[in-house]
């Protein structure tokens, strides 16, 4: 025993130099040189300053902005975060109702809206960069309402927000989303070139 | 004016499992061929690149990598590699404010937490009471969990190994050398498929970076703190290990641990990869690549029948309040499918990684969870455990089975005797005692249900999966439960090592004794253990342990409540 524990000291420094040192170091230098933007965390700067991740959701509440699901955390990422409720929670069931409602209140939309999922329940990392195209679709009124488009302005808002649809990557994997951030930031710039 | 999304299982979603499923099959032959040269020892493809430097880790570490183990000698070399294993990692948590690569100046770890880490990654279990994006340091993360990823897995293979010799061997003690087969897994498989793993990751935008986190201004003016790190490059292993700690908190669907449904695609391919090549691998080393199909077989069917129930049951249960499944604690780009897929996955397997929250899927589907875990990670199962696990039952099954028939029972030409079965046993219920006990003693005391998140048999159900996914290795969470409390992480932390060192010593007291024996040839009277009769039985035997020992207790949490949900119970 006693030379296997010397040993096991020996073994466990030579595998911690390899594959706790050295390898992650190795990918570091790699991604860095090869991915830099992605390595970095897909960051988004605007003249120069730092907006947000393009992977990472953020908060928006102003009727002129598209909302994210909801999350556990809030959006701030330290540290991601769910809710955890179970589906017999009684909590679960409060904050759904209460978000239903109030999406079909603030978008003005016909009480027996259907209210696409992930817009009623908070995603698992509370950092949900994305929502589904039918959640972006029932907002385009209340964000053209908000910013006062005429019907022209709400046609190229509505193409805006079709071509931020993604489809599922390599046509065949994960769902259809839209990224909110970006449609939101590309929609700023849209009130900029209107005026 | 936009497509549908969310609700209806259709032909996209089959499209996505189907081709999932075709490259764990195309892809387990050849790495199964490869794996069975190299943690061998013989020559392969990357002998040229690496075998220079296996050799010198051999000369540093002054080993001779010939130097044959008998069982109890190999047992003693994984014991004292995992004690002192667990002894650094402890001590890098509560002492990493005085260590570099600690850009956010965090604090030292307080001691049971370091305490239940440190246990979680040693034993492969990789439970997460720690948030890593506000617990640990960069230099914990690269030079602790990351190592421990790599040396868990490579130790859950070399005890496999131990095992197969034991099988295959004629009157002989020796079961090869720990070290040897230590080095030649991490080396030879575990470092270069993480290394591609991880570029992949990055490209699609899993960051890898030392610096520290980033400050932004969100576009409505909020302050926004954004986690970042050397994220990719544990990822990898911990996906490929069976380990499944994540860089941050909240693992796999996290966007910077899994940004993609490309990334989510070959994390989710790397859980099974492994475990499933190593079946391939057991067929040729013991000479007959039928016993190890069968045995795949088994795996594969349980693993399609255990994902179509927890589909099932997430498309089509709900409570009535709602319409649609649910999305709660699912990410968007990924929905019910791929989380579903993800969690059948990760639950059969060791791994524990995850890209939805368990916690809130519909009560059927955490059954599935809970049950694959309860089969004692059998199905795939962790890297060498899993299948030393169901080399355990296939033992138990031809043992059984000789009963029926009144023969001696024998398997590829070793007769099973009383040891065997009876340290087979032992082996087998050892986590399900573990589990139940525990389970026990947090229902019924105050320490134990201050930490739920749910109440009703909710709240049990969180209870018993915190034991059962440390009992046997997997690390997955209801992570509603609030475990990081002296309580939860010292009796997890008993509990990770019961489910880890029990089934060890069983594998390799039942290695030993079988390659003591001399070798008889098959009769009329042997029962073969290559056909498909075989694997009905083995399947048999897994479902009865499982569901004896624990249905009671399923009754009371997931069942219970799949009919309060749908009578629009709440608590």
């Amino acid at each position: 025993m006693k030379k296997h524990i010397w040993d096991s000291m020996k073994m466990l420094l030579a595998m911690t130099v390899l594959t706790g040192i050295i390898y992650p170091l190795a990918m570091t230098g790699i991604a860095q040189i090869v991915f830099p933007k992605q390595a970095n965390g897909s960051m988004i700067r605007i003249n120069g300053k730092l907006v947000g991740s393009s992977l990472i959701g953020q908060n928006f509440a102003s009727d002129k902005y598209f909302w994210p699901r909801p999350s556990a955390v809030n959006y701030n990422p330290l540290p991601s975060g769910a809710s955890n409720y179970g589906p017999t929670s009684d909590t679960l069931k409060e904050l759904v109702e209460m978000r239903r409602n109030n999406f079909i209140r603030l978008n003005g939309l016909p009480s027996n809206t259907q209210v696409p999922p992930d817009m009623l329940y908070a995603s698992g990392s509370g950092l949900d960069p994305d929502i589904s195209p039918k959640a972006a679709e029932l907002q385009i009124d209340r964000v053209a309402h908000a910013r006062h488009f005429d019907a022209k302005e709400k046609r190229e808002l509505v193409r805006l927000v079709k071509s931020h649809l993604e489809g599922p990557q390599l046509g065949f994997l994960g769902e259809p989303r839209v990224n909110v951030l970006m449609l939101n930031l590309a929609l700023d710039t849209l009130g900029v070139t209107r005026k | 004016m936009f497509i549908a999304t969310f609700g209806i299982f259709g032909m996209h979603d089959i499209v996505q499992i189907g081709v999932f499923l075709l490259a764990l099959i195309l892809l387990t032959p050849p790495l199964g061929a490869f794996m069975a040269k190299a943690v061998n020892g013989e020559r392969n493809f990357l002998t040229p690149v690496l075998g220079g430097l296996e050799k010198w880790l051999y000369k540093i570490c002054r080993i001779d990598p010939d130097c044959e183990m008998d069982w109890k000698s190999y047992l003693s070399a994984v014991i004292a590699f995992s004690l002192v294993g667990l002894v650094v990692l402890w001590l890098l948590q509560v002492t990493q404010a005085y260590l570099p690569l600690n850009p956010q100046h965090l604090p030292n770890v307080s001691w049971d937490l370091a305490f239940n880490t440190a246990v979680s990654f040693m034993t492969n279990t990789n439970w997460q009471s720690y948030a890593g994006e506000t617990t640990l340091s960069y230099f914990v993360q690269m030079a602790g969990l990351t190592v421990h990823n790599f040396v868990s897995a490579a130790g859950g293979m070399a005890v496999l190994l131990a095992l197969i010799r034991g099988i295959t061997r004629k009157s002989t003690e020796g079961l090869g050398n720990f070290w040897a087969d230590l080095v030649r897994m991490t080396l030879y498989v575990l470092l270069p498929l993480s290394v591609i793993l991880a570029l992949i990751l990055v490209g699609q935008g899993t960051v890898q970076t030392l610096s520290g986190y980033a400050h932004a201004t969100t576009l409505e003016g909020q302050k926004q703190v954004i986690a970042i790190g050397p994220a990719a490059s544990q990822i990898a292993i911990k996906q490929l290990g069976t380990n499944g700690g994540g860089f941050f908190n909240t693992n796999s669907t996290h966007p910077f641990e899994n940004p993609t449904p490309i990334t989510n695609f070959f994390e989710m391919l790397s859980i099974l990869l492994i475990a499933s090549a190593s079946v391939y691998t057991y067929g040729k080393m013991v000479g007959s690549p039928r016993q190890g199909w069968v045995i795949w077989g088994v795996m594969l069917a349980v693993f399609c029948v255990m994902l179509g129930v927890s589909l099932y049951s997430e498309y089509n249960f709900h409570p009535p309040y709602v319409s649609t499944p649910s999305m709660e604690g699912k990410e968007t780009r990924f929905g019910v499918t791929n989380s579903i897929l993800w969690e059948t996955a990760t639950t059969v397997t060791s791994n524990g990684s995850v890209n939805s929250m368990h916690d809130s899927l519909t009560p059927l589907s955490g059954l599935v969870a809970l049950v694959n875990m309860m089969y004692g990670e059998v199905i795939f199962g962790g890297i060498g455990s899993g299948l030393a696990s169901m080399l355990l039952f296939v033992l138990l099954t031809v043992f059984i089975a000789g009963l029926m028939v009144g023969r001696t029972p024998e398997y590829l030409g070793k007769k099973i005797e009383a040891y065997e079965v009876k340290m087979s046993v032992i082996g087998v219920l050892a986590p399900g005692v573990a589990i139940l006990i525990f389970t026990a003693i947090a229902s019924v005391t105050k320490v134990g249900l201050s930490a739920l998140n749910n109440g009703g048999p909710h709240g049990l159900s969180e209870i018993l999966y915190a034991f059962t996914s440390c009992a046997a290795n997997n690390g997955s969470a209801f992570a509603g439960l609030s475990t990081n409390t002296v309580f939860y992480n010292i009796t997890q932390g008993i509990d990770m090592l019961i489910g880890r060192f029990v089934p060890i010593v069983a594998y390799l007291a039942v290695a030993g004794s079988l390659a003591n024996k001399k070798s008889v040839p098959p009769s009329a009277g042997t029962f073969p253990t290559d056909t498909a009769l075989f694997g009905f039985l083995l399947i048999g035997v897994i479902i009865i342990v499982a569901a004896l020992t624990f249905f009671p207790v399923l009754a009371l949490g997931p069942i219970v409540e799949h009919f309060l949900m749908l009578a629009g119970k709440t608590f």
